[in-house]
């Protein structure tokens, strides 16, 4: 007789858990199947033939490369900016206390909310009446409306488990601000800022929307998939990217994932 | 001889809130200073007006003579030991308390030879490798006292600082807290709310209410010569009694206070005398605490333990001596 109990679950619960977990990620495997077939005009099931070739053709593709390197600039630049900001957002509204305070909070994790359609749209919007030409920049900016979010939320968590009297007692003992950021401050937010830059650059990596309507001739890496669907012409291509495309995102999502989930203890109270 | 803190009409608003109103005082070198005072009396403001963690909205603060007024706390020769201590999570204790030394550009083995310095003073040495979270609580406050020793501060003040203990390590740090200041001679400024804290461990007592200062003086004087109901009654809880009972045993119509250690069962020569039935009785340990009833008013009264008492509800005079009986500056 079994008693173990977390094998209790009736079987149509366990069936549709299942199903569920296969619907998700079985499309996922069958990119990857399709990244080896050997069959380049349709996507065809079973796949004729197994084919390591278009590992080599993705390599040489020029277009590919460009459109990996715009798509890795754009984050990190997001994510640096988005760094600076969003921290300096978390410290002032989990410390000071404010009329209006609430309000600006919500400002703040609005564009995360907000359909990236609308984003995009009121920045496009924008960005033509102040007759600002579309290039790298503007891409930059529309990524970071939502990567400081990202930043914001992971840092106003551990500001507000971190006991304001550190800052004072480190203030007390001589440090002036500067030095107080960098000896107290940082070290007790730092695996905070980690993973929200980590979260921030995968949301910017295959981010479409806001890029749609903030790009000029520019070709990020998700859009460049999106292009390449339409044309049939060596498909298994845009499947290798995709490929590459999960392991990239895959990566700082599992990093931030580890970094944060311990430490539920406040930082600094001494009791 | 420069005093170590003055304020001169000191005030610090919060919108409405007066948190401390027009203070003045005058702390001398090398004494041992208590503020006391219920919560929101602005004990603690003042006290964060003295380490710069907040400026005042109008007068004069100086530290050794020279004005504060807008030093920030960095600048200042003023350590804390603050009441949730707030030690540093991510550093070692050592380090924790090098961090003052630290940020001013010592060397890492003179100030590491420092910090176990401080560490041995209180009679920590041998835990500078350990982290915070590894401490109990009272391992926590010498840390965060050594930790503002260690930067030989002019004024060290204390918030608070025992108020997380248990009742016999509280005992123990009060007579080690007072010890260390002799040998060191440091001025300190200790904030509690904690009246045998303050009378036990203080040269100086000033008694805090609704952002004043309403008496100050030796811990003797608070004690046995309060000047108002409020500190008659916040400073060991004294019987009150009202104007009209203080007429019928003195002849004067003002409010008076009356210890409750002050009456005797014996009448002797000159002893003015209370009579009343016994409300409650109950003991106490060292004394007998009684509550008598003398017509409206419960009169508090402490026995020696041993005394020998009538039943509860049986009527019972008490005597005590005429200048036990406090005249207070109340209106009647």
């Amino acid at each position: 007789m079994r008693s173990d109990k977390h094998n209790n679950a009736p079987f149509p619960l366990k069936l549709a858990a299942t199903g569920g977990l296969l619907f998700l990620h079985l499309p996922l495997l069958l990119i990857f199947a399709y990244a080896f077939t050997t069959e380049d005009k349709s996507f065809q099931w079973p796949p004729p033939g197994f084919t390591t070739r278009w590992l080599a053709v993705t390599w040489a593709r020029p277009d590919v490369w460009q459109a990996l390197t715009l798509s890795l600039q754009v984050a990190s630049i997001a994510t640096a900016f988005a760094l600076v900001l969003g921290t300096l957002c978390a410290a002032a509204l989990s410390r000071a206390r404010f009329f209006g305070q609430e309000a600006i909070t919500l400002l703040v994790i609005l564009p995360i909310a907000l359909p990236g359609i609308v984003t995009g749209i009121a920045l496009r919007s924008a960005f033509g009446m102040m007759q600002i030409p579309f290039s790298f920049w503007t891409i930059v900016l529309g990524h970071a409306t939502f990567c400081i979010v990202v930043v914001y939320n992971n840092a106003v968590a551990r500001f507000r488990r971190m006991s304001p009297s550190l800052v004072e007692a480190s203030y007390d003992l001589g440090a002036n601000g500067f030095q107080t950021f960098r000896h107290v401050i940082l070290p007790n937010i730092g695996t905070a800022l980690l993973a929200g830059g980590m979260l921030a650059f995968a949301l910017s990596f295959d981010e479409v929307i806001v890029t749609t309507f903030t790009a000029g001739q520019q070709q990020t890496l998700p859009i460049w998939m999106l292009e390449e669907l339409i044309r049939p012409h060596e498909r298994p291509v845009t499947n290798v990217v995709a490929m590459a495309v999960v392991l990239v995102t895959l990566i700082p999502i599992l990093g931030a994932y580890y970094l944060t989930r311990d430490g539920a203890e406040t930082a600094g109270s001494g009791k | 001889m420069t005093a170590a803190v003055t304020f001169r009409s000191v005030s610090r608003h919060f919108g409405a809130v007066k948190a401390v109103d027009s203070v003045d005082l005058a702390i001398a070198e090398g004494e041992f200073f208590a503020m006391l005072g219920p919560s929101g009396s602005g004990k603690t403001t003042c006290l964060r007006l003295i380490a710069g963690f907040e400026q005042p909205d109008g007068g004069e603060i100086s530290i050794l003579g020279q004005s504060a007024n807008g030093i920030p706390p960095w600048k200042r020769n003023v350590n804390t030991v603050f009441q949730d201590y707030a030690l540093f999570p991510h550093m070692t204790i050592l380090d924790n308390v090098a961090y003052g030394l630290m940020v001013r550009g010592v060397d890492k083995t003179t100030r590491h030879k420092a910090a176990e310095e401080a560490l041995d003073l209180v009679k920590l040495g041998g835990y500078g490798a350990r982290r915070t979270g590894q401490l109990s609580g009272g391992q926590r406050q010498r840390v965060a006292l050594a930790r503002a020793l260690v930067n030989k501060p002019s004024v060290l003040l204390l918030d608070e600082p025992l108020g997380a203990l248990d009742l016999k390590l509280r005992e123990a740090m009060q007579e080690e807290l007072k010890g260390l200041q002799k040998r060191l001679g440091i001025t300190f400024v200790l904030v509690t709310h904690d009246q045998g804290e303050a009378l036990s461990m203080a040269d100086r007592v000033a008694v805090f209410n609704e952002g004043r200062i309403v008496q100050s003086g030796a811990p003797e004087d608070i004690y046995n010569r309060p000047r108002t109901r409020f500190v008659a009654d916040f400073v060991g809880s004294s019987n009150i009694l009202s104007p009209s009972l203080s007429e019928s045993l003195s002849g004067g119509r003002r409010w008076t206070s009356l210890r409750p250690e002050a009456f005797t069962l014996e009448p002797g020569d000159s002893r003015l005398s209370l009579t009343g039935t016994i409300e409650a009785s109950s003991f106490m340990g060292a004394v007998r605490r009684i509550a008598l009833k003398v017509g409206d008013n419960t009169i508090h009264a402490n026995l020696p333990a041993g005394a020998t008492l009538p039943a509860e509800g049986t009527p019972l005079t008490l005597h005590f001596a005429p200048d036990a009986l406090n005249p207070l500056e109340d209106a009647a």
